[in-house]
């Protein structure tokens, strides 16, 4: 399914002037391009996508051409290196734009207009053409000029306030997971206003800003806002509290220790019966001590007599053996894995998720694949561009002549 | 006024607890006509589970209607719900299964997060659905996608993290795994995505006038958020380990407390020029002198020392007060806003984030409009509160599915279309 690239994409045909550098902005894009749309990711000539010297790199050497995040960003792109503050710069831009569906860009709000680029310059060029921004806090109001990184973002939605534990600071996500998450939040945005472009013939500007991503996070965030103007709970329903206390009964839900590692146990039904069956006590199933209403909920001191139980269980068997156990019989488990155990796991490895990528710079490297499968149209395992790569060949594509090419490159322009 | 992106593309919603439920409420942010398939037949904790009552809505202040059924009271529900309509049918009955197969007929687009197993069972899988209409777009959104070792497990959005690696990544660097707590990102991440991968299939459809089915993993999708992670293993087979409030090279980056009550700031600087901001903000000017922090590299071994000068500063502020005093400064900081503060915020004020819904039966609340909502030429308001089960029946069953007045009577009366649920086996167990 995946990676049948001569088979074009639900995309192709789709033209995107990508003007997004680091993770938010390239994720977004990145959809594009591996569903097959045509993406011309516009770089700065001296060094690129800021991205490129961003770590981890191939074999720990810093190269514009082995940064991971990079190479995993940018799949399936062609690279263009502009000027943008060059008038001949400028001039290639808006002929790409003329025949372009979607521009992408994620630069601060003053960038683009101070450089005769804003939508309303680009829309008399191209009225179908969608044009999205993506900004810390958008394009407008108090905020709009201040400063962002992932941390921030993830602070400012309302659940990172209960991520963490009670008696400590509240605690960030991993890596940069809530940046790619705005990453296909905006994908979903840009192809929603394409979609209207392409039936009424008239393009629009979208302006995504992340604190209202984040404000609309549907990982907790939509949910305790509904929950704050219901019940006035300005944690909105949520209490900074990790690990196996999360549960309200005696049902295991939240992380706890097995014979080589941990599990993450979850459910939000009285499934009784089948955590029983999990730990081969049925006798239990029916046991009033543990059933009967007063013991079954909100009893701290008969959750932690049958936490020992679990437990005694638990450390008999392996993550993987407690998660296969516990699916089998329909309860909500996960293996706390690592990316050696994910690298490795069974399933993945059977549905080919991870996809071999081959680069000039790092030779074949496993690569995340489709982020979903389709039936009729496949997903594109093409590799990050070099940067510049493409340069030449979308100029001549424009018209431009080669002798023109160099001297451009020699003028700064591209 | 320009129609809306969607308009025209009518979406079967058969979706429960957060991932499927958010990407149908793009579809329908976005102009779709979004119907919520439901069931009287029992009250469904996973769509619309109930975590409110009547009492709590009037203990603070809500108007709700003193008959409101709990079924209509889910603060998740009610939110994501937005724009949707609401149909019932029994689809474990053949008469059921016949409503949904008329329904599909006239639709563009069934978005489904069932257990495994579910729309096979109750018959209304894609291959059976594309014979009757082929133009029709499926997209399933189990946690581990349809084929596979795992594709019968079920799970929930802190069980798929777990499973990809990203527990692992966000602890406290000194604490185990026990005391991670439960986050549901693959939720998330599955809703957005399956919305852009059900409109890359729409385009796809205008070329060919064919539909298809889309298998989304929200596992794997989820997994592309630990980018670095995934290519760090598969670049230099290094496992990656939990940084806590740390950055992997910006320095110094933590979360401090100020004053009041679990009132906290995320600050995080990069450059000299940042760190310069900071020192003089907080009073210490020489910091930035210091040779343990004057230069990016020190800074970053040295960076534990600074905690206790920058909580020095913020522990005496606001964090509103800290935050607007560190931006002006030029350094990245953001108050780590609760619920109420969110509601609060003059900026998504300014940016008309908020909209005054009724809802039939919950009452008259401020909704926080679409993530994606501003759009210059078909802004996206919230069109329709989040619908009653049942509320959209009559136009479901006879204006889009053709029955007639006599026909619909018949699902009235045999317990297929209704707004009450006929009994309540799941509330029983609670």
């Amino acid at each position: 399914m995946t990676g049948q690239s001569d088979m074009p994409g639900p995309l192709a045909g789709v033209r995107v002037v990508d003007l997004t550098h680091y993770i938010v902005g390239p994720y977004c894009t990145k959809l594009f391009a591996d569903y097959g749309a045509d993406v011309i990711k516009i770089e700065r000539p001296d060094g690129g996508d800021p991205a490129r010297r961003i770590g981890p790199f191939f074999g720990d050497k810093p190269h514009l051409e082995g940064s991971g995040l990079f190479l995993h960003l940018n799949t399936n792109k062609k690279s263009v290196t502009l000027n943008l503050k060059s008038e001949a710069g400028r001039k290639v831009l808006i002929e790409l734009v003329r025949d372009a569906d979607i521009l992408v860009e994620n630069f601060s709000p003053r960038v683009l207009p101070s450089l005769g680029l804003d939508y309303e310059a680009l829309e008399k060029v191209n009225p179908r053409l969608v044009y999205a921004s993506i900004s810390n806090f958008g394009q407008t109001g108090p905020y709009r000029d201040y400063k962002m990184t992932e941390i921030t973002m993830y602070a400012l939605g309302g659940t990172m306030q209960t991520t963490g534990m009670p008696d400590r600071p509240p605690l960030k996500l991993g890596l940069t997971v809530e940046s790619i998450y705005a990453g296909m939040v905006a994908a979903a945005a840009t192809m929603g206003a394409f979609m209207g472009a392409v039936a009424t013939g008239a393009g629009q500007h979208v302006d995504l800003s992340l604190m209202e991503i984040m404000a609309g996070n549907q990982d907790r965030a939509v949910q305790g806002h509904m929950m704050y103007q219901y019940a006035g709970n300005n944690r909105g329903g949520w209490a900074r509290a990790g690990g196996g206390s999360m549960g309200r009964n005696i049902l295991p839900v939240g992380v706890y220790p097995c014979a080589d590692g941990y599990v993450q146990f979850f459910t939000l039904q009285p499934l009784w019966d089948r955590v029983c069956r999990m730990i081969e006590r049925p006798d239990l199933i029916d046991d009033p001590y543990f059933t009967s209403p007063e013991n079954f909920n909100n009893n701290p001191e008969v959750k932690a007599e049958f936490d020992a139980i679990l437990l005694e269980w638990l450390m008999q068997h392996t993550k993987r053996e407690v998660m296969e156990k516990s699916q089998s019989v329909g309860y909500m488990c996960g293996a706390i894995n690592t990316m050696e155990d994910v690298f490795a796991d069974p399933h993945l490895a059977a549905r080919g998720f991870f996809v071999e990528v081959d680069h000039p710079y790092t030779g074949p490297l496993r690569y995340p694949g489709a982020q979903f499968k389709m039936s009729e149209t496949p997903w594109r395992a093409g590799r990050a561009p070099l940067l510049g790569e493409h340069t030449a060949g979308v100029l001549a594509e424009l018209g431009y002549a080669a002798e023109d090419i160099v001297l451009m490159r020699s003028q700064g322009a591209i | 006024m320009a129609p809306l992106p969607l308009e025209g593309i009518r979406v079967i919603d058969m979706t429960v607890v957060w991932a499927g439920p958010f990407g149908g409420a793009l579809l329908g942010d976005l102009g779709a006509e979004v119907i919520k398939i439901d069931t009287i037949q029992r009250h469904d904790m996973n769509s619309r589970g109930q975590n409110i009552t009547v009492e709590q809505l009037r203990a603070n202040g809500g108007n709700p209607s003193p008959d409101a059924k709990p079924y209509n009271l889910s603060a998740n529900f009610n939110s994501v719900g937005r724009n949707k309509l609401s149909v019932t049918m029994d689809l474990t009955r053949p008469e059921g299964r016949e409503v949904f197969y008329r329904l599909a007929e006239k639709s563009d687009v069934f978005i489904e997060n069932n257990a495994p197993d579910v729309v096979r069972k109750l018959e209304i899988s894609y291959d059976i659905l594309s014979r009757r209409n082929p133009r029709l777009i499926m997209a399933s959104l189990p946690a581990f996608g349809t084929t596979g070792p795992y594709s019968h497990f079920r799970a929930y959005g802190a069980n798929m993290e777990a499973v990809v690696g990203h527990t692992l990544l966000r602890l406290y660097p000194d604490t185990d795994a026990t005391n991670a707590t439960g986050v549901f990102l693959a939720d998330a991440a599955g809703g957005a995505t399956s919305a852009f991968a059900i409109m890359a299939a729409l385009y796809h459809r205008r070329k060919t006038g064919r539909g298809q089915f889309i298998d989304l993993s929200q596992a794997e999708n989820v997994m592309h958020t630990l980018s670095q992670a995934v290519m760090d293993y598969s670049m230099n087979k290094r496992v990656a380990t939990t940084l806590g409030n740390r950055h992997p090279s910006r320095a110094p980056q933590g979360v401090y407390r100020c004053a009041g009550e679990d009132s906290w700031i995320a600050v995080s600087c990069g450059s000299d020029e940042e760190f310069r901001g900071l020192c003089e903000t907080i009073g210490r000017p020489e910091l930035a002198a210091d040779p343990r922090f004057a230069d990016s590299l020190s800074r970053y071994k040295h960076q534990d020392e600074l905690d206790g000068e920058i909580e020095a500063w913020t522990a005496g502020r606001d964090h509103h007060e800290a935050f607007h005093a560190l931006q002006a400064a030029g350094v990245p900081a953001s108050p780590v806003l609760n619920m109420a503060e969110v509601f609060a915020d003059p900026h998504l004020r300014a940016r008309d984030n908020w909209q005054q819904v009724t809802h039939p039966e919950a009452g008259t609340y401020w909704h926080l409009r679409s993530p994606i909502h501003h759009m210059s030429k078909t802004p996206l308001h919230i069109r329709k509160h989040a619908a009653l089960l049942g509320e959209d029946n009559e136009y479901v069953y006879k204006q889009v599915c053709g029955y007639t007045d006599e026909e619909y009577r018949w699902f009235v009366e045999n317990g297929h279309a209704g707004m009450t649920v006929l009994e309540s086996k799941a509330e029983a167990r609670r």
